[in-house]
């Protein structure tokens, strides 16, 4: 069996004297999506964070690619992106200036050769053409996600981290979203999602918390 | 379904610079700081206001002026230091770019660092250049005006990085406004004292090359220390809530 992308080995939560995880043995291979379940405060959230480094309230290990994920860090870093209920959009940019800066910050060069390009062509993918020049206080709240959504279109990552991706966005963008993830997925990359929507996608497996006593189960 | 764009991904750089991810993110932040100019103009409408208000209710005695001068335009750049620090990393906080930032392969040292630089260049060096006019107010001669600038220009980066750790530990809770304060108001301490104490010297036309000398090792501490600190404290900041 290859190396799994993202693993945890008896990783334990709780949260204000309630247990939200308990030993949980989980690992995500290369081309999976998996989908965590489970009702509002039941951990789901806590859970990514954890997993992408942005929450040290745990007890466990978690390793990258087989090795200790504190070990490969920088790596992990690169190799992940995180979207999460704060979408780090600043409102006083433009969508461009947004996208431009946010794959800066991931390492990629300011001056690649057809960055614009891409930058522009996410931006369109995601239906924000002639936008791009727009301060995105001034677009809608489903346009603000969607800047942030673009990153999905550009940004080199081998593990997408969704927390609640489809809020705000309408039929037609959660259709296009669902593509997009089974075309990352065909491409070898993994996806960690949590969402109310039923995903309408061949192959998913689904990781559901709250059951009680932070018990879990793997379907 | 969106067609693929380009064949080829974009890949990032094995080890980016930290080099670029500084001015990166300084670039960003002077942009937005200029987009919401308030940011940079409260602290220097609070600046200019409290040393006007000195002469007017102590009153126009030049020799009383001269006296208090120096420290009133240092004390003055530490309040209004104090009072632009707060939205440091607030907005970054709320909208997740902190987070984003965290999440990097950018050391979060060097974003920090890059950030109380910007913050420092949008907020402190109006208030320097102002600082001349204000002295000239305040009856101080020519070379005691260069010393002011002189030793604003060494003190005040150490006054923001100081105050952005301040700014860091406190950015995760709901009230932290004050807590900045006392946190940071001890360390200024020495800043004011060497920044007052050269002015003053110069004023009396002492030699005041010492006093600056100390200003500037404060700030090679500062420089070199600080951003570890203040990346340290985010990191707590938002892992923690």
């Amino acid at each position: 069996m290859a190396t799994a992308l993202l693993q945890t080995v008896k990783l334990f939560c709780e949260r204000d004297d309630r247990v939200l995880i308990r030993d949980l043995d989980f690992a995500l291979q290369p081309g999976e999506v998996v989908q965590i379940e489970g009702p509002n405060g039941s951990g789901k959230t806590t859970l990514l964070r954890i997993l992408c480094g942005l929450s040290d309230d745990f007890s466990g290990n978690i390793l990258w690619q087989g090795a200790a994920r504190r070990r490969v860090d920088s790596e992990f870093r690169r190799d992940t992106l995180y979207f999460g209920h704060l979408t780090g959009v600043k409102f006083s940019l433009s969508a461009r200036e947004n996208l431009r800066w946010i794959l800066q910050l991931k390492g990629i060069p300011p001056h690649a050769p057809g960055l614009d390009d891409r930058i522009d062509q996410a931006l369109s993918n995601v239906g924000l053409y002639s936008y791009e020049d727009v301060p995105v206080y001034s677009l809608s709240a489903g346009q603000k996600r969607r800047v942030a959504l673009a990153r999905l279109f550009v940004e080199p990552a081998d593990l997408w981290v969704l927390d609640e991706p489809f809020t705000a966005i309408d039929r037609k963008g959660v259709t296009q979203l669902e593509g997009l993830i089974q075309a990352h997925a065909g491409r070898g990359g993994s996806v960690l999602i949590t969402t109310h929507h039923a995903l309408d996608l061949p192959t998913i497996r689904k990781l559901q918390l709250g059951l009680g006593r932070g018990t879990w189960q793997i379907q | 379904m969106a067609d693929p764009i380009v064949s080829q991904p974009l890949r990032a750089v094995e080890v980016p610079s930290m080099w670029s991810g500084m001015m990166a993110i300084m670039k960003r932040d002077l942009k937005i700081a200029f987009r919401q100019r308030s940011d940079m103009v409260n602290p220097l409408f609070f600046f200019v206001m409290v040393i006007a208000l000195f002469p007017l209710g102590i009153g126009p005695e030049p020799s009383t002026l001269q006296k208090i001068g120096p420290g009133v335009i240092w004390i003055a750049a530490l309040l209004s230091t104090l009072l632009s620090v707060d939205s440091l990393f607030r907005q970054d906080f709320d909208d997740g770019s902190l987070e984003l930032a965290l999440l990097s392969p950018q050391p979060l040292f060097v974003l920090a660092f890059g950030k109380v630089i910007a913050h420092w260049l949008v907020t402190a060096i109006p208030l320097i250049l102002v600082a001349p006019i204000l002295s000239v107010m305040l009856y101080m001669d020519r070379d005691t005006v260069w010393v002011t600038l002189y030793s604003l220009l060494l003190g005040t980066p150490v006054l923001s990085m100081i105050s952005a750790i301040g700014a860091a530990l406190t950015v995760g809770l709901r009230k932290g406004g004050v807590l900045v304060a006392v946190i940071a108001l001890p360390l200024y301490i020495p800043v004011l004292i060497f920044g007052t104490s050269a002015v003053e010297a110069a004023a009396m036309t002492l030699p005041y090359a010492g006093q600056l000398a100390y200003l500037a090792a404060f700030l090679v501490l500062a420089l070199t220390f600080a951003p570890f600190a203040i990346g340290a404290a985010l990191r707590i900041s938002v892992t923690s809530q």
